[in-house]
């Protein structure tokens, strides 16, 4: 039994207007303890989603099927009652920004000690005594509890906040882009720290984040998600040198390396809106490989090796022809090539248009059509 | 790409020197004062400077992309601000194809800031969200008073439009920012630079807000618009790796000085500051089989307002000899390797 086990998770969010958005479709994944995970993907493509799920704090116009299993408990099964006896016991998160929304008039040590008097774990001088070991834990010295989030760094200020984390004394965390804001000195000290802590005390770890060299250096096993789902999922080394699925190869391709000497490409176009319903697969009008399959079948996520799961109809062919098909298509807008990017702008605005046209009339004709500004964050 | 002349544009060789750089900056030093509190005030407190520009010399060729890379507060963006004027130097000289504009008054500098344009980290907030595309892109046109009629603006908006790819441009015209993708904004952006016809761009972290889908695509009209050869790119970027591949030169800044500068493939495989290596060595590599052990510094960069004695690297290095206490090193040649290949290091 898996420490932390997420089965076909699916959230929906109610707008006023409009069919519901579609943000996480079906997934699943599994990990143990002292485990490090990794969910990549561009904005907008259902991590954070998935994460808040996770934690139960979704915003009252989500809906959400699926289970969410700690120990092999369903956490998700009574709503907000099951959900509570878990948070911050059992898994806890680092917010994105969280460095930045500590109470400026509350000093570090008493925003470390609130969460544990909140849920019972510790009191008073207790509570205070261990907020100081939390601080010492994550590289702070414990006296600087009688401080103030201001007369803090930005690096100081993150590592308080993982500190915060823990307080309840966690078995999974789930950072959600905890070094996206920080300098790369400080992120390599922060990513240092999540690394120790993940091997010093069995935390597991989920690391949401759209760096992929991040999660290349400190996952073990990672997943690639896009429009809600998770495309590709295996150990970091095999998504890095053999990706079964164009999104993860492109990804790493538009991810410029200090050595490298390859050309960096950029995927045009954008992800798909989530309040239609799709045929076929939702990376298909990005994709560089497609072939007749992709318009017309969802891909399902297949087991490709032990361990490493792809949603591609490539994967099912033989591995002369995959290697044929496998970057066939020429990607509109591959670095150098400016005019290639500008037709295939043209082109998705022209379907924007057509569809705006198409669903003016009643419903989107084919549903299919990737937006303009679809999947950028709000 | 060839060279492409927007129309009525003033014709390209205006000002343009043969063997004098575009700009050349010389032992820049911008300092801000720091305010005094009441307490301080009366009991006659020094008054204390944030040394957040303290002698960054470099000059950038016409074709050119030059990177200047560091951590925050290593003084990146004051420097920027500084060649555009926005904030007043203390000492040094800013040249603009040879001409010191250090000295000139703000009324004169009026007609040279077409020369100089900034494009912003965030276009989510750069773009005013009421303002059409064609708006934002005429916008400073009517600033400067340059374009002539109505049908000419639009025909220049049109042409910048196309040369930062958002092509056919009449598509983009009547849309409002938030219709447009994050790439489409700052290629908006880029456009609302290109239209003045401007000499110098200044691009402050220019691609660290988009996706990572789209940067290289941004990144490489920049790498475009400067190989016309009639316009240098200073890219302001924390980003070593996006400096790496796109730029020509990479200038190193700490606690606002150039610790390291050349050639960028030389400073990234061969570098010779100790900061440089650190830096270096703790970018995340994409290959997960290349875990390298990083060489974390410890603490942050110092404050500005109390620069180190000696080197100001120092109190960090992890290499310092006792001379490095007492010597504040200049950028000098290193022998051997990439010509143009500078450091501040006694040891380097």
């Amino acid at each position: 039994m898996s420490l932390l086990e997420v089965r076909d998770l699916h959230v929906w969010f109610d707008l006023p207007q409009g069919p519901p958005v579609h943000a996480a479709a079906g997934v699943s994944f599994a990990l143990d303890e002292g485990e490090r995970f990794g969910l990549v993907g561009e904005s907008g493509c259902g991590k954070t989603t998935t994460i808040l799920a996770l934690m139960g704090l979704l915003p009252p116009n989500a809906s959400l099927a699926g289970e969410v299993l700690v120990d092999g408990r369903n956490i998700l099964a009574g709503g907000e009652d099951s959900a509570r006896g878990h948070r911050w016991k059992d898994i806890a998160m680092v917010f994105q920004g969280a460095m930045n929304a500590m109470n400026p008039v509350k000093k570090i040590g008493w925003q470390i000690a609130e969460p544990m008097a909140f849920h019972g774990v510790a009191q008073g001088a207790a509570a205070r005594r261990r907020a100081g070991e939390l601080l010492e834990l994550v590289g702070i010295p414990a006296s600087a509890a009688e401080r103030y989030p201001h007369e803090f760094s930005g690096g100081m200020r993150q590592r308080a906040s993982i500190a915060m984390a823990l307080a309840c004394q966690p078995k999974i965390l789930l950072a959600d882009e905890p070094t996206t804001a920080l300098d790369v000195m400080v992120q390599a000290q922060i990513l240092e720290l999540l690394t120790g802590l993940s091997r010093d005390l069995g935390l597991a770890l989920v690391l949401v984040t759209h760096d992929l060299p991040v999660v290349a250096q400190v996952c073990d096993r990672a997943a690639v998600m896009y429009a809600g789902e998770i495309v590709e999922a295996g150990p970091v080394d095999v998504l890095y040198h053999a990706p079964s699925h164009p999104y993860t190869r492109l990804l790493f391709a538009a991810t410029p390396d200090l050595y490298g000497e390859e050309e960096v490409v950029s995927i045009p176009g954008a992800p798909p809106r989530l309040d239609r319903e799709m045929t076929g697969c939702p990376f298909r009008p990005r994709c560089d490989s497609y072939f007749d399959p992709c318009a017309r079948d969802h891909p399902v996520l297949t087991l490709v090796a032990p361990g490493h799961l792809a949603a591609c109809h490539l994967t099912g062919l033989p591995a002369d022809e995959r290697a044929r098909r496998e970057g066939a298509r020429p990607l509109g807008g591959s670095a150098g090539s400016r005019s290639a990017e500008a037709r295939s702008a043209e082109a998705r605005l022209a379907e924007t248009r057509s569809a705006e046209t198409r669903s003016a009339g009643g419903r989107s004709a084919d549903g299919r059509s990737s937006d303009l500004v679809a999947g950028e964050a709000p | 790409m060839t060279a492409r002349t927007v129309p009525g544009r003033p014709a390209p060789d205006q000002g343009q020197r043969p063997g004098v750089p575009l700009l050349e900056v010389a032992d820049l030093k911008t300092y801000y004062p720091v305010r005094l509190g009441l307490t301080e005030r009366l009991t006659g407190g020094r008054r204390e400077w944030v040394h957040a520009v303290d002698g960054v010399s470099f000059s950038l060729a016409r074709g050119e992309m030059l990177a200047l890379v560091g951590e925050s507060g290593c003084g990146k963006t004051s420097t920027a601000q500084t060649i555009l004027r926005m904030i007043e130097p203390t000492s040094g000289t800013i040249r603009l194809n040879g001409t010191d504009i250090t000295g000139l008054s703000q009324l004169q500098m009026r007609p040279l800031r077409r020369k100089l344009q900034m494009i912003y980290q965030d276009p989510y907030e750069s773009l005013d969200p009421r303002f059409r595309v064609q708006a934002a892109v005429e916008e400073p046109m009517l600033v400067h008073g340059l374009g002539g009629s109505r049908a000419a603006r639009r025909d220049l908006v049109i042409a910048a439009l196309e040369r930062a790819g958002l092509s056919p441009a009449e598509q983009y015209l009547d849309r409002f920012p938030h219709e447009l993708s994050g790439g489409q904004r700052q290629r908006v952006t880029i456009a609302a630079a290109l239209v003045l016809g401007p000499d110098l761009l200044l691009a402050d972290e220019p691609v660290s807000m988009l996706d990572v889908s789209v940067r290289a695509g941004v990144l490489s009209l920049l790498d475009g618009l400067r190989q016309g050869g009639d316009l240098g790119i200073l890219m302001i970027t924390h980003d070593l790796s996006t400096a790496a591949h796109f730029a020509d030169r990479i200038a190193v800044m700490y606690l606002g000085r150039i610790v390291e500068q050349g050639p960028a493939k030389t400073v990234v495989r061969n570098p010779q500051h100790p900061y440089t290596k650190a830096l270096l060595s703790v970018v995340p590599k994409r290959d997960p089989r290349q875990r390298s052990a990083p060489q974390i510094l410890q603490g942050e960069t110092p404050n500005p307002v109390d620069v180190p004695p000696g080197c100001r690297f120092q109190p960090r290095c992890p290499v310092a000899v006792d001379a490095c206490l007492s010597e504040d090193p200049a950028l000098r040649a290193i022998a051997g390797t990439a010509p143009g290949h500078q450091a501040a290091c006694l040891l380097a």
